[in-house]
């Protein structure tokens, strides 16, 4: 006969768990970006002032002024290479706390997670005393006479991607153990029995089964970056800035909030759309797999 | 045939290997000598070092001491991927991101077999498994069988020197499992591949091997046919690891006829065959098989009360008391069924006992 039919209450309870989730969602997600979405159409009048009117100004300077397009190019840029440099730096440590046979592997986990009590602002300030003028590796090139005048090393792309890469490294790090954790070891014993080198091995197996972490650490690397603003305000010049301070210069400091609306929802957009185009090549599936499994 | 050495070289030979895990001792001197196309099974309780050694063997651990030879070889100290040997897995190991034919072509692949060549022998090792046309698929897409017969497939198509199989068919289900054993056992005769099975089920190892291996915490107990280890255990573990028995402490009292009386410690007295060794005031162990005890209404028989009983068919399980003792009896049902608490008389042939010394060694 039919299957047993849910009571009402039956059906009721999934969405009860759920509501707390989903209110806390809509009150401090959706409906704040709904109101951006609003604000985006409003008149800027004066910083600080705007008119409650419908007008597509704020839409029409986004598409067609290129300083935007070159801001948003360049965030795309400096992101994919801080999170392709987080892949290769990260995949050796995740590979070796995966695989170590050393008894306290938890320590060398708490070691990633360690830098996570400092503030992440302090901890980006401490990159001025490493590459400044003044710095330890001025310092020390000098002392030694390799150089005669300090070399800029502080306020650059490099130092921007440098902080970026310190703050993400945990990041990569964890998503790539895990998936390599749940490889089961008699697969890379398999392969060796086979005929496999260690090199071999590692290629055929553990390299493709850790994909799905490696790629779902790519893409929280590459949103967290090209949504990143402290980082480039604290280590970067105004060269270096990316889009995310153009949007804090915007609103915080020219006051206009219609544009930094608009400008906020295309950074929004644009990665929802990464997110999205990169889940379906990849399968989001395999990537949340490579968190989960 | 290159010369008398060649042919006469044992397939696998081991020489007092040792191998320690930093203190622990998990095989200590085992020393065995396999026959080309020979099927030997490792037979022993969980943590006897089984594993161990097959893993010391494919070169994925390595021995403290000792030699290894295969196809009179030393292998010692060759690399695992130039070993040539077959290892299947208890949990077949299957590679989940390459379909059924990467996986069994990826041995081949890395002796650099050629396309065409594996593409054929590929299709060959899946009909010998019977499971043929599945090339394409996962092994995500298969049941468990079909997953082991994979395996097997992809361990003997690189047609290794030894064949190496770890408890394979503890994952599968009774039912197929004895199918399994079967099929594995046809398999490794049509190939004619040196095998070395374990498992720690007995009736598994009495049923397929040439030769069974009893070990016991890393050391080897016995070495012999399925009937020499089965009648004739030579020490005490092997005679309480197969099958049911009754192992009765008790002093040879006097030898006569070839046969010797025993005073059980606080029991009976009963009568065995006297191995040559037997000496009178020896201490020893009396191993008598469950199916061995008989028990009926006979009055000259030694007396005694039916503790418990169980019916199971054409058979039936008893606990039996006599004069102190407790013994067990697995025998079939002549008479009928006896109760408990119903006095009967139990009758074991002296030729179906045997003689432990004091150190758990057979009296031969
Ligand atoms: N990597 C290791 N490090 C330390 N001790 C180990 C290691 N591998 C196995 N051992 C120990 O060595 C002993 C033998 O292990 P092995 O795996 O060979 O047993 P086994 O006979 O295969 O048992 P089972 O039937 O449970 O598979 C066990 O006591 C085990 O605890
Ligand atoms: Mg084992």
């Amino acid at each position: 006969m039919a299957a047993n039919p849910q009571t009402a209450a039956e059906r009721r309870a999934p969405w009860l768990l759920l509501a707390p989730s989903l209110i806390t969602l809509v009150l401090l997600m959706i409906l704040p970006i709904c109101i951006m979405f609003v604000y985006s159409f409003y008149e800027f009048v004066t910083a600080g002032v705007e008119k409650h009117v419908y007008t597509t100004a704020n839409w029409r300077e986004f598409f067609s002024d290129s300083y935007y397009h070159m801001f948003l190019w360049k965030t795309a840029r400096v992101a994919a290479i801080t999170a392709i440099l987080c892949a290769l730096l990260g995949y050796p440590p995740a590979y070796f706390i995966a695989m170590t046979q050393y008894k306290h592997k938890w320590l060398l986990l708490l070691l990633l997670i360690v830098p996570f009590w400092i503030s992440f602002t302090i901890r980006t300030f401490s990159w001025i005393h490493i590459l400044g003028e003044q710095g330890v590796i001025n310092v020390l090139l000098m002392k030694t006479g390799l150089i005669s005048e300090p070399l800029r090393l502080l306020y650059t792309e490099g130092a921007v991607i440098m902080g970026m890469i310190h703050f993400l490294l945990p990041y990569m790090i964890l998503n790539i153990y895990v998936s390599i954790e749940g490889i089961d070891r008699n697969l890379i014993s398999a392969a060796r029995t086979l005929g496999c080198t260690a090199w071999q091995a590692f290629y055929e197996v553990v390299l493709p089964l850790s994909l799905p972490g490696l790629m779902a650490g790519l893409l929280l690397c590459f949103v967290l970056a090209a949504g990143s603003y402290v980082t480039p305000d604290i280590l970067g010049s105004t060269r270096d800035s990316l889009f995310g301070n153009v949007i804090f210069d915007t609103i915080m400091g020219q006051l206009n909030w219609p544009m930094g609306s608009a400008l906020s929802i295309v950074l929004l957009v644009l990665l929802g759309i990464v997110a999205v185009i990169y889940s379906r090549f990849m399968g989001l599936s395999r990537v949340f797999k490579g968190l989960g499994a | 045939m290159t010369g008398p050495s060649m042919t006469t070289a044992p397939a696998v030979e081991l020489r007092n290997v040792t191998l320690a895990y930093h203190t622990f001792v998990a095989v200590k001197d085992v020393s065995l000598s396999i026959r080309k196309g020979e099927f030997v099974t490792l037979l022993g309780p969980s943590g006897c070092g089984k594993t161990t050694i097959l893993r010391s063997i494919a070169g994925l651990v390595q021995p403290t001491g000792g030699e290894i030879s295969v196809a009179g070889r030393r292998i010692d100290n060759v690399p695992i991927h130039k070993r040539n040997i077959g290892l299947v897995f208890q949990n077949y190991a299957l590679f989940p991101h390459k379909s059924i034919f990467d996986n069994i072509a990826f041995g081949l692949k890395y002796r650099k077999v050629e396309k065409a060549e594996i593409a054929r022998k590929v299709k060959r090792a899946l009909d010998m498994v019977r499971l043929p046309g599945v090339e394409k698929k996962l092994p995500s897409e298969m049941s468990g069988g079909q997953q082991q017969r994979i395996a097997l497939a992809r361990a003997i198509v690189i047609e290794p020197d030894v064949l190496l199989l770890d408890e394979p068919l503890s994952a599968l289900d009774a039912n197929l499992r004895e199918e399994m054993r079967t099929e594995l056992k046809i398999i490794q005769r049509e190939v004619g591949i040196t095998t070395i099975f374990v498992t720690h089920d007995q009736e598994e190892a009495l049923a397929m091997s040439d030769r069974i291996v009893v070990m016991n915490k890393g050391e080897i107990e016995q070495l012999g046919t399925p009937e020499d280890v089965y009648r004739r255990p030579e020490t005490r573990f092997v005679a309480s690891f197969l099958g049911q028995s009754n192992l009765l402490p008790g002093r040879i009292t006097a030898i006569a006829d070839g046969q010797a009386r025993v005073q059980l410690d606080g029991g009976p007295e009963i009568i065995a065959a006297a191995p040559a060794s037997a000496r009178a005031g020896a201490a020893v162990t009396v191993v008598v098989r469950a199916q061995k005890v008989t028990i009926g209404a006979g009055s000259k028989a030694m007396p005694g009360k039916v503790i418990s009983a169980s019916y199971l068919g054409g058979t039936a399980a008893y606990f039996v008391e006599s004069g102190g003792i407790r013994l067990q009896s697995n025998a079939t049902i002549d008479e009928r069924v006896w109760r408990e608490g119903e006095a009967v008389g139990i009758t074991i042939n002296p030729a179906d006992c045997l003689l432990l010394d004091e150190k758990g060694d057979r009296l031969v």
